[in-house]
C-alpha cells in the first residue's frame, strides 16, 4: 500500500517536472489593447486579436483564409434564403456548459441586437432557427451567396451562461455599470482567459479540452499567451530586442532594417487586406475647400485622372513606405472573392500628361484644394499625404495638407465635410461585394448602400452591378458582375487608389507562425522552440 | 490658522468650477466618440442611437450641469473607451502614479538637496564643476529622449532592468503596490530616475545658488567668528535659511511630477493615470479626460495649501505676523 503511494506520488511529481519543462509561454506586445472581451460590441481588430483566441465562429479561417469546418461541420444552402448549418458534437465551452444549436441561434439573435457592431455579418439575416440540437438553419431576407464567409466573423457564446450573467445583449454604453462581458469571456477555443487588466495584461492558457487539438496542423505547443500592450514604439520594440516580449505585431517600419539585421529576431512580411485610396466629392456644384468657385473640378473625369497620373506610386511604395506596400490599381487586394488581375492596373505616372489634362479640362493654371488626412489610423498616413500634396502641387494643383488624429478625421469625412481625402478600407468578409457596396453604391439610405461613400460617387449601372453581386448564387455570373465593377472602377476613376498595405510581424527567431493577411495573429498554429 | 485653511478651501471652489467649465468646452474640440466606438460599419441610425444615448445630442450647458450633478454624487460616468466606470479606473491606476511620483520626487530631493548643499560650499572644485556639467543635460534633455536612453542601455544593452511596465504587484486593500516585490522594484527605477531628473538639477541649481547667497551674508560671518564648527554653520544656520523657495518649487513640482508623470508612463507603459489620460485623449474618452482634469486641478489646489501651511513651519516671521495680527 505503502509502495504504491510512494510510487504514485514519484509519477504525480515527475509528471509535475514534465509538465514545467512542456511549459511554453508565448508573451505577445502590440501598441493598442482591447477595449472589451465582449464578442459582439467591437468589430475592432485590436479586439478580434484576443478573441480568436478564446472564443470561435461557426466556420474558421484557414491560413490562407479560406473557409473550413469550426463549430458548424458541414454548410449548405437549402434554398436561395435558407443555409443549413450541421454542428460539431462533444463540444464544451470553457466553463463545462455544453455547446449547441440554442448558443447558435442565441449568439446570431445576440450579433442581431442594435447594439451589436457586428451587423455587417448579419446583415441579411432574417432568423436563426433549431431544427434539432444539433443542426441549425439560418434564413435570409434576400438570397445571400456569402453567408458563411460573413458568419466567419461571428463568435458563438454560450446561452445559459450569457443569461446568468444578465449579458443577453452587447455591451451597452448607456449602462451605467459595467458590464459582466466587458471582462469575462466563455468560449469553446483553444485558450481561454484566465487574467483580464486592461491595458496592463491579458493572460490565456491552453485548453486541452479543445476539439480542434486533433485537427492535423493545429500543432501549438503554446500553454500560456501573455499579452501585453506597449504604446511606445521605441519601447515596444525595446522589449522585443532585450527579449521581455516574443512577438510584436507592428514594428514601425523605420525599424524593420534594423529587426531583420538582429540575429535573434525574424521579420515576417506579408500583405494586410486593406487597400489605402484618395477619394474625392463629385457631387457639389461647388467644393467646399477649393479656389474653383461656381463649379466642382473634381467632376470633370479628366481632372480626376489629371491628379492619378500626378502620383508617383513607386517614390511612395519605397520611399515613404519603405517596400512595406503593393501598388494597387484597384480597391481591393488578390485575397478578396471576385478579384479580376485584368483591371488592377494604374495609370502611369506621367506629370506632363497631368498637366495636359488639367488644362483639356480648363485649369491651365490649376487650382487649390485642401486634403484631409488621419495621422495615426494607417501606416505612415500622414507621410503618405504629404508627398502625394507635394506631387500634384507639381502639376498645378497646389494642395494644403489638413493632417488629423483619427478622432477628428473620421467626422469630419462623416460629415462629408472635405472635398478630398485619403481613406484605407479592409475587407472582414473577404468578397468584393462589401467593398464595392460601401464605398461605390450610390448613398440611397439603403442598409450598407455607400455608408462610407462620402464623395458620394453615383452611377446607375454600379448600383444595379451591387444588386447583382448582393443576390446572384451563380459564382460566375457574380464574378462576371464584380468584374465589371472593377472596370467602371479603372474608367470612372471615383478614387485615386493607392497600395495595399503590408504588415510586418517581428518576434523572436524561436517563434513560429504563419503570417496572416487580416493581421490576426492564431495561437493555435504557433509554436515556441 | 483654521480660518486660513478654510478660506483656501472656498477659494479652491470656484477654481474646480472653472477648471471643469474649461475641460468639458475643449471636449467640443477632442473630436467625436461615436465614430470609434463604432467602427467601421455602421447605420446613420446606429450612429444617432448611440449619440442620444450619449446625451451627446443635449445643448452644451445641459450636458455640463449634468455632468456636475453626476459628479456631486461621485459619479464620473462610465468610460466610453474600456466600458467601465471611471472612478473604479481611476482608482485603480492612482496607486501606480502616486508610487511613480512620490519616488521620483524623494530621489529628486534626496539627490538634489545634498549636491546643491555641496556644489555651494565648494564652487571651485572639480567635482562640482562635473555635477553642475551633468545636470544641465538632466535640465535640456525631453523627458522621452531620457527615457529611451536609459531602456536602451540598461534594458537592451546590458538586460539589467525591464524596459517597460510595472512588473508584479501586491494588492493591500484596494492599494496595489509594486514596492513589495524584486520585479516591481527593478521596474520602478528607470522610470523614477527619468520622471525625478529634471526636478533633481531644478532643486539642485536652487540649492546651490541659495547656499552662495546665503553664504555671503552677515549672520554666517557672524556665526563663524563665534567659532561654531562648520556643519553647525552650514546645516543648521545656512541650509535652513534656503528652505523656503526649495519647498515652494519642490511643492510645486511635485504637482507637476504626477500631472506630467504622462511622458514618462507613455514611454515606459506605466500602468498609471498618465497614461490612461493619454489613451482617452486619442480615443475622444470624455469622462475620462474630465475626471483626470478634474483630480489634477484637486491635486494642485491641496499642493498648494500644504505648501503655504508648510512655510509656517521654517519660518518664524509668519508666525509671529499670525500671533501677532490675532493678538491685536
Amino acid at each position: 500500500m505503502r509502495t504504491t503511494l510512494l510510487a504514485a506520488a514519484a509519477a504525480l511529481a515527475l509528471a509535475a517536472t514534465f509538465a514545467s519543462a512542456e511549459a511554453r509561454t508565448i508573451r505577445w506586445s502590440a501598441a493598442g489593447d482591447p477595449n472589451t472581451m465582449d464578442p459582439h460590441s467591437q468589430n475592432l481588430g485590436t479586439v478580434t486579436k484576443i478573441l480568436n483566441q478564446i472564443y470561435e465562429p461557426l466556420i474558421l479561417r484557414t491560413r490562407d483564409l479560406g473557409l473550413e469546418p469550426g463549430l458548424a461541420t458541414a454548410w449548405r444552402q437549402l434554398e436561395p434564403t435558407r443555409w443549413r448549418f450541421e454542428l460539431r458534437r462533444g463540444v464544451k465551452f470553457h466553463n463545462g456548459n455544453d455547446f449547441n444549436a440554442d448558443d447558435v441561434v442565441f449568439s446570431i439573435e445576440r450579433a442581431l441586437a442594435p447594439t451589436s457592431n457586428y451587423g455587417i455579418f448579419v446583415d441579411t439575416v432574417q432568423s436563426a432557427v433549431k431544427v434539432d440540437d444539433f443542426t441549425v438553419d439560418v434564413v435570409t431576407k434576400i438570397p445571400d451567396p456569402i453567408l458563411p464567409n460573413k458568419l466567419a466573423s461571428v463568435y458563438i457564446m454560450d446561452r445559459e451562461w450569457s443569461e446568468a450573467n444578465n449579458v443577453r445583449q452587447p455591451q451597452n454604453t448607456r449602462a451605467r455599470e459595467e458590464t459582466h462581458t466587458v471582462r469575462n469571456t466563455n468560449g469553446t477555443g483553444p485558450f481561454r482567459l484566465t487574467i483580464r487588466e486592461p491595458d496592463v495584461r491579458t493572460v490565456m492558457v491552453r485548453n486541452d479540452q479543445w476539439w480542434g487539438w486533433n485537427v492535423p496542423g493545429n500543432d501549438s505547443n503554446i500553454t500560456e499567451i501573455v499579452y501585453r500592450p506597449i504604446a511606445s514604439d521605441a519601447t515596444r520594440i525595446a522589449a522585443l530586442l532585450s527579449g521581455e516580449v516574443d512577438f510584436v505585431m507592428d514594428p514601425p517600419l523605420q525599424d524593420l532594417e534594423r529587426l531583420k539585421r538582429a540575429p535573434n529576431i525574424t521579420v515576417l512580411e506579408g500583405p494586410e487586406v486593406r487597400t489605402l485610396f484618395f477619394a474625392m466629392d463629385v457631387k457639389r456644384d461647388e467644393l467646399l475647400y477649393s479656389s474653383v468657385k461656381g463649379k466642382n473640378p473634381f467632376k470633370d473625369l479628366r481632372v480626376r485622372q489629371a491628379l492619378y497620373h500626378a502620383i508617383d506610386i513607386e517614390a511612395i511604395r519605397t520611399r515613404v513606405m519603405r517596400g512595406q506596400a503593393i501598388v494597387t490599381g484597384t480597391l481591393f487586394p488578390p485575397q478578396v472573392n471576385g478579384y479580376a488581375k485584368e483591371w488592377d492596373k494604374r495609370l502611369p505616372f506621367d506629370p506632363a500628361r497631368a498637366r495636359a489634362l488639367l488644362a483639356e479640362a480648363g485649369y491651365p493654371q490649376g487650382f487649390e484644394v485642401t486634403l484631409d488626412c488621419p495621422n495615426n489610423r494607417y501606416i505612415n498616413d500622414e507621410q503618405i499625404c504629404q508627398a502625394v500634396a507635394a506631387m500634384w502641387t507639381r502639376v498645378g494643383v497646389n494642395t494644403r495638407l489638413n493632417a488629423m488624429p483619427l478622432a477628428q478625421f473620421f467626422p469630419k469625412i462623416q460629415r462629408e465635410d472635405t472635398s478630398i481625402y485619403l481613406l484605407g478600407w479592409g475587407v472582414p468578409t473577404l468578397d468584393a461585394l462589401y467593398s464595392i457596396q460601401s464605398l461605390l453604391a450610390t448613398r440611397d439610405g439603403r442598409p450598407g448602400n455607400g455608408i462610407w461613400n462620402y464623395g458620394n460617387y453615383s452611377n446607375p449601372r454600379m448600383d444595379a452591378l451591387v444588386e447583382t453581386i448582393k443576390n446572384e448564387s451563380d459564382p460566375e455570373k457574380r464574378n462576371a458582375a464584380i468584374a465589371e465593377a472593377m472596370r467602371i472602377y479603372h474608367e470612372d476613376v471615383p478614387h485615386i487608389p493607392l497600395h495595399h498595405q503590408m504588415i510586418p510581424w517581428a518576434m523572436r527567431a524561436n517563434i513560429t507562425m504563419p503570417h496572416m493577411a487580416n493581421n490576426q495573429p492564431y495561437m493555435r498554429w504557433a509554436r515556441v522552440n | 490658522m483654521l480660518a486660513f485653511i478654510v478660506s483656501r478651501l472656498l477659494q479652491a471652489i470656484p477654481v474646480m468650477l472653472t477648471v471643469s467649465l474649461i475641460s468639458f468646452a475643449m471636449f467640443a474640440y477632442v473630436g467625436d466618440p461615436v465614430t470609434i466606438m463604432l467602427g467601421q460599419d455602421y447605420t446613420e441610425a446606429q450612429r444617432e442611437a448611440l449619440v442620444r444615448e450619449l446625451g451627446l445630442d443635449q445643448p452644451f450647458f445641459v450636458q455640463f450641469v449634468e455632468f456636475l450633478q453626476n459628479v456631486l454624487r461621485g459619479d464620473f460616468g462610465i468610460s466610453y473607451r474600456l466600458g467601465r466606470p471611471v472612478a473604479d479606473l481611476i482608482l485603480e491606476r492612482l496607486p501606480a502614479t502616486l508610487e511613480l511620483a512620490l519616488t521620483a520626487a524623494l530621489l529628486a530631493l534626496l539627490v538634489g538637496v545634498p549636491l546643491g548643499v555641496y556644489t555651494g560650499l565648494y564652487r571651485d572644485s572639480w567635482l562640482s564643476r562635473v555635477f553642475l556639467t551633468v545636470s544641465l543635460i538632466g535640465v535640456s534633455l525631453p523627458t522621452f529622449l531620457i527615457g529611451i536612453l536609459l531602456i536602451l542601455v540598461f534594458a537592451v544593452i546590458l538586460g539589467w532592468l525591464p524596459s517597460f511596465g510595472r512588473g508584479e504587484t501586491v494588492t493591500i486593500g484596494w492599494w496595489s503596490t509594486g514596492l513589495l516585490t524584486a520585479s516591481g522594484l527593478k521596474a520602478l527605477i528607470l522610470p523614477a530616475v527619468t520622471l525625478g531628473l529634471y526636478q533633481m538639477t531644478l532643486i539642485m541649481r536652487l540649492v546651490r545658488s541659495e547656499m552662495l547667497e546665503v553664504l555671503r551674508t552677515d549672520y554666517i560671518k557672524f556665526a563663524r567668528a563665534r567659532g561654531l564648527p562648520d556643519r553647525i554653520v552650514h546645516f543648521g544656520h545656512a541650509l535652513k535659511n534656503t528652505l523656503v523657495p526649495v519647498i515652494t518649487i519642490t511643492g510645486l513640482q511635485l504637482g507637476a511630477i504626477i500631472a506630467f508623470a504622462i511622458v514618462t508612463e507613455t514611454v515606459f507603459q506605466w500602468p498609471g493615470m498618465g497614461l490612461l489620460f493619454i489613451q482617452a485623449v486619442a480615443n475622444a474618452d470624455i469622462p475620462i479626460m474630465a475626471a483626470y482634469l478634474m483630480l489634477i486641478a484637486l491635486l494642485f489646489v491641496v499642493i498648494n495649501l500644504i505648501v503655504d501651511l508648510l512655510y509656517y513651519a521654517v519660518d518664524p516671521r509668519l508666525r509671529s505676523g499670525l500671533v501677532a495680527s490675532s493678538g491685536r
